[in-house]
């Protein structure tokens, strides 16, 4: 260990040890003791049948939202990661990526077709589903394109958010996947699954037996709720830790096959581009991935003295092990206490304290997962993979922080 | 049913034993609700074509006559000939996917043809999907292949002939799943 660590680490204990200093601004129009706030002479509002965000939150919202040109639905909201804290994503705040829109599905309508490899072909209605053994489960769910401002060759400049905030997570309950397959009978020889969607996309990806058969869901719930429209209503595949797009919303069909069908969107769509113009396919789990949150581009630091430091690791993979935390650039790293609990393929939540000195620094977290993968530097991640990959981008982020306080994004 | 039986089913599934009251064993047995889907029902719904042709319904189509269809369905959205704008380019860009702006096209990307009749039958146009006809899909398919110079101006698309289409990039992508033994 060098010195500059062993100060860091010193200092972090310390902090720990002291508690939190006490403080704060006081805001112009404050009401400060001894008076009496308004909210306390008449009785506030009645109950609601459903609750929303305080009014003065309205600005956390999904950001970002682009479609392709002509169309509304063809696109993806992000998550407003450096808003949020703890690891659960409120529904309504969990990303969005579509193809071709969200669908209104009536689920005294909607139907699930199994067929194919299998002794008898099925057909399911949502009340049958509801029926049946479920299984709850916290996992993140991330795009394989979240990251992917980060290929490019200049900082994008844009809030942790809108660079990471295609990952969320949340509570998701429903079917084990392998329930229904056994019903069905399940061929010996069969390896697939196509999943198809009831969109307008009939957005369609074929999965591995394997997958099916062990942590696959039919999820119907998402936080103790019926699924959002955005999210898959009234039902939708669920695949731990793998690309977001091969969680198919909206299930309709599943169809059991001996080899890969190559639709579209695991052809030309999610696949890999390298440097060298080959491309990787069927590039399914998540990497080991983190970001801080708090601070991130976008704040200003008030001044001197003691901040706290947060941010979420997570791997598709396995469980976060361990996060290290550096405040100048890489040089030096402290293993930042991670929040329990520490869930497989789910957010995990570090905090460090720090005690910011005024003079100019760079924010790095890297996390580890009991795999033992390591997140890479972002220089050492786009010499490997090139500037054109698109997807499963994983390099650290790093933020500056100028004397003045302002934190920005920056290549360090 | 009584305090008492609910107790002996809940027992019952703990330790995966029967206790006579019409309870299952484990928790991964459903209740078997599945309907049997017919032969029609399951033809009616199933659209995906594998690489291998599986799925590709009769029908024909050649590429004069997938231009006639793709600028009265595709162009406004994909440009004259597929040169792309306001969406996506469909024709060309081959030997650049090295390079540092690669272009990623039917023709230059796309490792299998039957995606693309699979993709156009399921999704395409964006704002009608699944109204083209089947020969009208064969038609767009032989047109596009054709623009991007994989198949000669005459060929004509079929349930018989498509699969046999070789995509020039096919050979460049490498499958990582399942990962190789480290």
């Amino acid at each position: 260990m060098n010195e500059s660590k062993r100060r860091f680490l010193r200092r972090s204990v310390g902090v720990l040890a002291s508690g939190l200093a006490a403080g704060g601004v006081r805001s112009a129009g404050a009401v400060e003791p001894p008076e009496i706030p308004p909210s306390m002479k008449i009785p506030g509002a009645g109950m609601g049948e459903y609750g929303s965000p305080a009014k003065y939150e309205s600005k956390v919202t999904r950001t970002l939202i682009r479609s392709q040109p002509g169309t509304t639905g063809s696109g993806a909201s992000r998550t407003p990661l450096e808003s949020l804290e703890g690891t659960i994503t409120p529904s309504g705040l969990h990303f969005e990526r579509h193809h071709s829109g969200v669908p209104d599905i009536d689920p005294a309508q909607h139907r699930l077709l199994v067929h194919g490899m299998v002794k008898r072909p099925l057909v399911f209605g949502v009340d049958a589903l509801l029926r049946y053994p479920m299984v709850s489960r916290i996992h993140f769910l991330e795009c394989s394109g979240n990251s992917q401002l980060l290929y490019q060759p200049t900082p994008p400049n844009v809030t942790a958010g809108q660079t990471h905030g295609l990952v969320s997570c949340s509570e998701w309950t429903g079917v084990p996947l392998r329930v229904l397959l056994e019903e069905a009978g399940v061929d010996r020889s069969a390896r697939w699954i196509l999943a198809e969607g009831a969109d307008a996309a009939a957005m369609s990806r074929s999965i591995p037996m394997a997958k099916a058969m062990d942590d696959a869901i039919l999820a119907l719930f998402q936080n103790g709720e019926r699924l959002r429209p955005e999210n898959g209503y009234p039902v939708r595949l669920f695949l731990p830790g793998w690309e977001g797009n091969m969680s198919v919303k909206w299930l309709r069909r599943l169809k059991v096959v001996s080899a890969p069908v190559m639709t579209k969107d695991e052809t030309s769509r999610y696949t890999d581009l390298q440097g060298d113009g080959k491309s990787l396919m069927f590039t399914y789990p998540m990497e080991v991935k983190s970001v801080i949150t708090r601070p991130s581009h976008g704040m200003t630091l008030p001044g001197p003295g003691l901040h706290q430091i947060s941010g979420i690791a997570w791997s598709g993979n396995g469980t976060i092990k361990k996060v290290d935390v550096s405040t100048d650039g890489g040089r030096t790293w402290a293993a930042a206490p991670l929040v329990a609990p520490v869930l497989p393929r789910a957010l995990t939540r570090f905090r460090l304290p720090w005690r910011w000195d005024g003079a100019a620094a760079v924010l790095k977290s890297r996390a580890t997962d009991d795999t033992g993968a390591v997140q890479p530097e972002r220089d050492r991640f786009v010499a490997e993979h090139g500037n054109n990959a698109i997807f499963h981008f994983n390099g650290i982020q790093a933020w500056s922080v100028a004397a003045g306080g302002e934190v920005k994004h920056v290549y360090a | 049913m009584s305090t008492r039986d609910l107790a002996a089913l809940a027992l019952a599934l703990v330790v995966g034993g029967c206790a006579g009251a019409g309870v299952t064993a484990g928790t991964t047995e459903g209740p078997n609700l599945g309907r049997e889907a017919t032969p029609a029902q399951v033809a009616g719904w199933d659209i995906s074509v594998g690489p291998d042709g599986a799925g590709l319904p009769p029908g024909k189509g050649t590429p004069s006559a997938g231009a006639l269809v793709y600028e009265q369905k595709c162009q406004a959205c994909h440009g004259a000939r597929g040169a792309g704008q306001p969406n996506d380019r469909l024709v060309g860009g081959q030997g650049t996917l090295a390079s540092k702006a690669p272009v990623k096209t039917i023709g230059s990307y796309w490792p299998y043809a039957t995606t693309v009749f699979d993709y156009v039958r399921r999704a395409m146009p964006y704002m009608q999907p699944q109204t083209l006809s089947n020969d009208e899909v064969y038609a767009l398919t032989a047109y596009l292949l054709n623009l991007n110079g994989i198949i000669g101006d005459s060929d004509e698309m079929s349930a018989q002939t498509l699969p046999k289409v070789t995509m020039p990039n096919q050979s460049n992508f490498i499958v990582v799943y399942p990962p190789r033994a480290k």
